[in-house]
């Protein structure tokens, strides 16, 4: 048993709903109790779905088990069949079912339901979501994709390529098919059959009529493009095009593969130069804490090192089926790979990390805020905010746009670092503002509690308690308060003629550095010398 | 006192009983707002990580800090033997209850994970007690084959009873959760009523549970407290069946139960109630005028729908459609059933793909519904509100009222307000 308060990945079922809320003329029956209907919420409100994901759920109850659970799974089934004809239907168990092993799969299988029935086997207690929606994808593709259908000869026609991974409740992936469409359709390639999302049943089975495969989320699609080269020999993609120098990468390794001539100099877009414009000189070496999906975090390294001239002190991701990748990637930033889905073993790295950003998913953001440290999201797990109504891909080169302005953002930006700096008596600049950026609402960091929590807007619930009345954990930084004790009131005074956006900063350090140095008594001095010694 | 004008008798209309995939949260949901309610409490979830994910969900990201709920998440090496099962379950409480040593309460809360492979919680809780000194450990289940949403709650409190302590002295106990500010006003009204002992079941903090015995009469302030209600009665409590209180009229019939059993002068009680009932009566009115003769249709959710139908129907002039429940506890509901208009129809259980069938036939105005349904209905054009706010927002009482009947309202202002 593993004691859990918060988690990453839902149960591979929920991967399963993702594929299959993904493509359409596809029917999930799932055996589950009533209460796992609540996956359907997190289509219906997260993603604001205008449609019902297309799931039955047999809701069997105590007073079914033993009798007539299996009765129960064929009827509805059977209703499902009747009411919603779909081209082809998944079935299979969640963790309840799975123990009372009434094998959905195989009643589905003897039911002679008219249409492809393709049983799942997804193991909850020790399996999670995206290994659920990668079997689940693999088993469509493995079971529906028509063998005798494959690539024409080439003879002068377009090229064409699938592109494989994006499912319902990705982080961007709607945006990013659209991006990575219009790379393909620049070098005159034809996107031929896009899945899981937007698919039928029907589109899977003329799978094998592309040419080859560009894997979008090696985390969902890995498995099947491995099943598709080998029965059709389709090459698939290894470079995923997130940030501009991969994109390039991306695009040379289509290149290759379709067997045509690198474009030269594609146009890149506008982040090369506003990360090269001096205003982003600022941006010089900050240091960044990264953590989400192997494939995002991975990404989001390279950009963060390359691209825009920050510091990677800190890179780990919360599915292990991955962890290669990112120890990989973090011997070459020399930091220590984190691979982990207990959110507590996040949080403590990020304080540990002395970072000035944190790129990562929903729970990283709310670490972040805790800690007061300014953040990013860069992955799944998603909620609402992840959704936003503008187009907002992470891939290709407007991609690395959207990356640039979302990253740069939560930053204080370069000339008004400069400018609080020198009018910081000036009371228009008075540290109660807060950065002007960030509007109003912005909270000071000296707000007067610590733990103070920022109005929390598009809700899925947004009915709920808040959150401010919970108690604040034990042991959390508490990063606000300038008169920590130790500090003489000049030291504070001191301290508080430093910009606020990296006071914090300077306590932490200071702190630190007495505490190593044995320094009880905190005063100016110290902390000059801390300064000093943490000198960059 | 009169509390409606039109009448029915319970068994007007035959009531629809379904059976089909509902679409309703499990027990553990009430979690949400349990842990909110009792500060000393943990909520630990014996389950899956669909159990931890639902939590999650239904909470949404939104806890700051670490909340007081947390899932033992049952691996496949806890399936391979019973034994170690528990073992690893007391290893999970002795790290918690390390790491949280304010937690004086905790609940072992059973799903149907943990039910189907038959680890008894009740057993671990009795093993557990008394191993930590000061933390009472107590079970309950909150599984989705055992209960629906609310009743989550309902075995929460029933817990509770049997840690009661016996206690012969005369007092009002106000049974189910809620929000501070509520339970205040009517403390208050009590108060100047001259009830002079009352108590709260749950309790804010677990030192403070109330005793019950034979001079214990309790109001339920949630319709779906039926195992609660029964576990009192078996330890000499008395009942006092009444509307509950939404609304003007509903909060005036409540409190007139308590007044009447403790014996409260008449005229006094008017008195009493008068401002608030005034205050509330007012404040319908505002929401009354877009209310009125609109058509509601509610689909089975919190065991909430027919007391809120009452209110709706008799209090705003709504015209009620079908009022679904996933469970109708006839008796104690006999009075908002009683002031239900006739022709309403009344659903029990589910079958969710016929009852939208039912929705998108009758076209209501509005349709109170899950958060899987609501955007969906929407698409189709067909206004909603979400069932689960009802749960989570202060809504019972005479200053609640105009808060209540605007939460229907504002569905309906929003659709006329937009020209998108
Ligand atoms: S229905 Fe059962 S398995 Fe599903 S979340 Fe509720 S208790 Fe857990
Ligand atoms: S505030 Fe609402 S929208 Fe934001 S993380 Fe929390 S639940 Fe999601």
């Amino acid at each position: 048993m593993q004691l859990t308060v918060w988690t990453y990945e839902g149960p591979p079922h929920v991967g399963a709903m993702r594929v299959a809320t993904g493509m359409k003329g596809l029917h999930y029956v799932l055996h589950a109790p009533q209460g796992d209907t609540y996956a359907d919420l997190l289509f219906t409100m997260i993603e604001r779905r205008g449609e019902r994901p297309p799931v039955t759920y047999t809701t069997f109850q105590a007073r079914d088990l033993g009798t007539d659970t299996a009765e129960l799974f064929q009827s509805s089934a059977r209703d499902a069949y009747e009411r919603f004809k779909p081209q082809a239907m998944i079935v299979g168990a969640s963790c309840t079912a799975e123990l009372i092993q009434d094998d959905p799969a195989g009643m589905a299988l003897t039911m002679g339901l008219p249409c492809p029935i393709i049983a799942l086997d997804l193991p909850s207690y020790s399996h999670k979501e995206n290994w659920g929606a990668a079997e689940t994808f693999y088993q469509i593709v493995r079971q529906l994709a028509d063998k005798t259908r494959t690539a024409p000869p080439r003879d002068g026609r377009r090229l064409r390529a699938n592109l494989l991974g994006p499912t319902a409740l990705g982080f961007r992936h709607r945006d990013d098919i659209v991006e990575v469409r219009r790379l393909l359709s620049d070098l005159g390639i034809d996107v031929h059959v896009c899945a899981p999302m937007g698919s039928t049943p029907a589109d899977i089975a003329g799978l094998g009529e592309a040419d080859f495969n560009v894997v979008l989320y090696p985390e969902i699609a890995h498995e099947a493009a491995r099943w598709l080269e080998k029965n059709f020999g389709q090459k698939f993609t290894k470079t995923i095009p997130i940030g501009v120098n991969a994109t390039r990468e991306f695009i040379a390794e289509v290149c290759a593969i379709a067997d045509i001539a690198v474009p030269a100099d594609p146009d890149a877009g506008r982040m090369p130069w506003w990360s090269r414009s001096v205003d982003s000189t600022y941006l010089t070496g900050k240091r960044v804490f990264i953590f989400g999906d192997a494939t995002h975090a991975v990404a989001a390294a390279r950009i963060a090192s390359e691209e825009l001239g920050f510091q990677v002190v800190g890179l780990g991701c919360y599915n292990r089926e991955f962890a290669r990748d990112i120890r990989n990637a973090a011997a070459k930033y020399g930091v220590e790979p984190l691979i982990t889905d207990d959110y507590l073993a996040v949080e403590e790295a990020i304080a540990a990390a002395n970072c000035e950003l944190v790129l990562g998913t929903q729970m990283e953001r709310h670490i972040a805020k805790r800690l007061r440290l300014p953040c990013a999201v860069i992955s799944a797990p998603v909620h609402v905010q992840d959704f936003p109504a503008r187009h907002s891909p992470q891939m290709g080169f407007e991609g690395a746009n959207v990356i640039f302005d979302t990253w740069v953002h939560p930053l204080v930006m370069g000339l008004e670092e400069h400018l609080l700096t020198m009018f910081r008596d000036d009371f228009e600049f008075s540290d109660a503002n807060g950065p002007s950026h960030l509007g109003p609402g912005a909270a000071p960091i000296l707000a007067s509690h610590p733990d103070q929590e920022v109005p929390a807007t598009g809700s899925a619930l947004s009915g709920m308690p808040d959150a401010k009345a919970e108690e604040p954990a034990s042991g959390s930084a508490g990063a606000g308060q300038a008169e920590a004790s130790g500090w003489s009131a000049d030291a504070t005074r001191e301290l508080m003629k430093i910009p606020f956006f990296v006071r914090n900063k300077a306590k932490r350090n200071t702190e630190r550095y007495a505490a190593e140095k044995g320094v009880t008594a905190i005063g100016v001095e110290t902390l000059y010398e801390a300064k000093a010694h943490y000198a960059r | 006192m009169t509390v409606a004008t039109a009448s029915r008798t319970a068994d007007a209309l035959p009531i629809l009983r379904e059976r089909g995939q509902r679409e309703v949260f499990c027990g553990l949901t009430g979690i949400i707002w349990l842990h909110r309610k009792v500060q000393d409490a943990f909520f630990l979830v014996v389950g899956s990580r669909t159990c931890a994910h639902l939590l999650q969900s239904a909470a949404g990201v939104m806890i700051f800090a670490e909340p007081r709920f947390g899932t033992a998440i049952i691996e496949e090496r806890d399936l391979a033997g019973l034994a170690d099962a528990n073992e690893e379950l007391d290893k999970v409480v002795r790290q918690l209850l390390a790491r949280r040593p304010e937690i004086k309460l905790l609940f072992l809360v059973g799903s149907c994970p943990s039910e189907v492979i038959k680890l008894d919680l009740g057993r671990a809780a009795q093993r557990l007690n008394g191993s930590y000194p000061g933390v009472k450990i107590l079970n309950y289940s909150g599984s989705g084959i055992e209960t629906t949403f609310t009743q989550g709650e309902d075995a929460c409190l029933a817990a509770l009873v049997p840690e009661m302590h016996e206690e012969p002295a005369e007092q009002l106990l106000v049974v189910g959760a809620l929000p501070d500010v509520v339970e205040d006003q009517f403390r208050r009204l009590f108060a100047e009523l001259g009830i002079a002992r009352v108590e709260t079941l749950p309790p804010r903090r677990a030192k403070d549970l109330p005793g019950i015995g034979p001079g214990t009469r309790f109001l339920l302030a949630q319709p779906f407290l039926g195992d609660t209600a029964r576990a009192l009665e078996t330890r000499g409590a008395v009942h006092l069946p009444a509307m509950f209180p939404f609304g003007a009229e509903g909060t005036t019939a409540w409190l007139h139960a308590a007044a009447q059993a403790f014996g409260i002068d008449e005229m006094h009680f008017r008195a009493v109630v008068a401002p608030g009932r005034e205050r509330a009566k007012r404040a319908l009115a505002h929401h009354a005028e877009r209310l009125a003769g609109k058509s509601i249709f509610f689909m089975p959710d919190s065991q909430l729908e027919i007391p809120l139908a009452r209110f709706l129907s008799a209090e705003l002039g709504m015209k009620i459609i079908e009022v679904g429940t996933p469970y109708l506890h006839r008796s104690h509901l006999a009075d908002d059933l009683a002031a239900l208009p006739a022709g309403v129809q009344i659903s029990e259980g589910q079958d969710v793909d016929k009852q939208l069938d039912r929705v998108r036939a009758a076209r209501p105005d509005l349709t109170v519904c899950g958060l899987g349904l609501a955007n969906p209905l929407e698409r189709e054009g067909l206004s909603t509100k979400w069932a689960i706010e009802l749960v989570f927002s202060p809504v019972h009482g005479f200053e609640q009222a105009g808060d209540l009947a605007e939460l229907f309202a504002r569905p309906l202002v929003r659709r006329d307000k937009l020209m998108v």
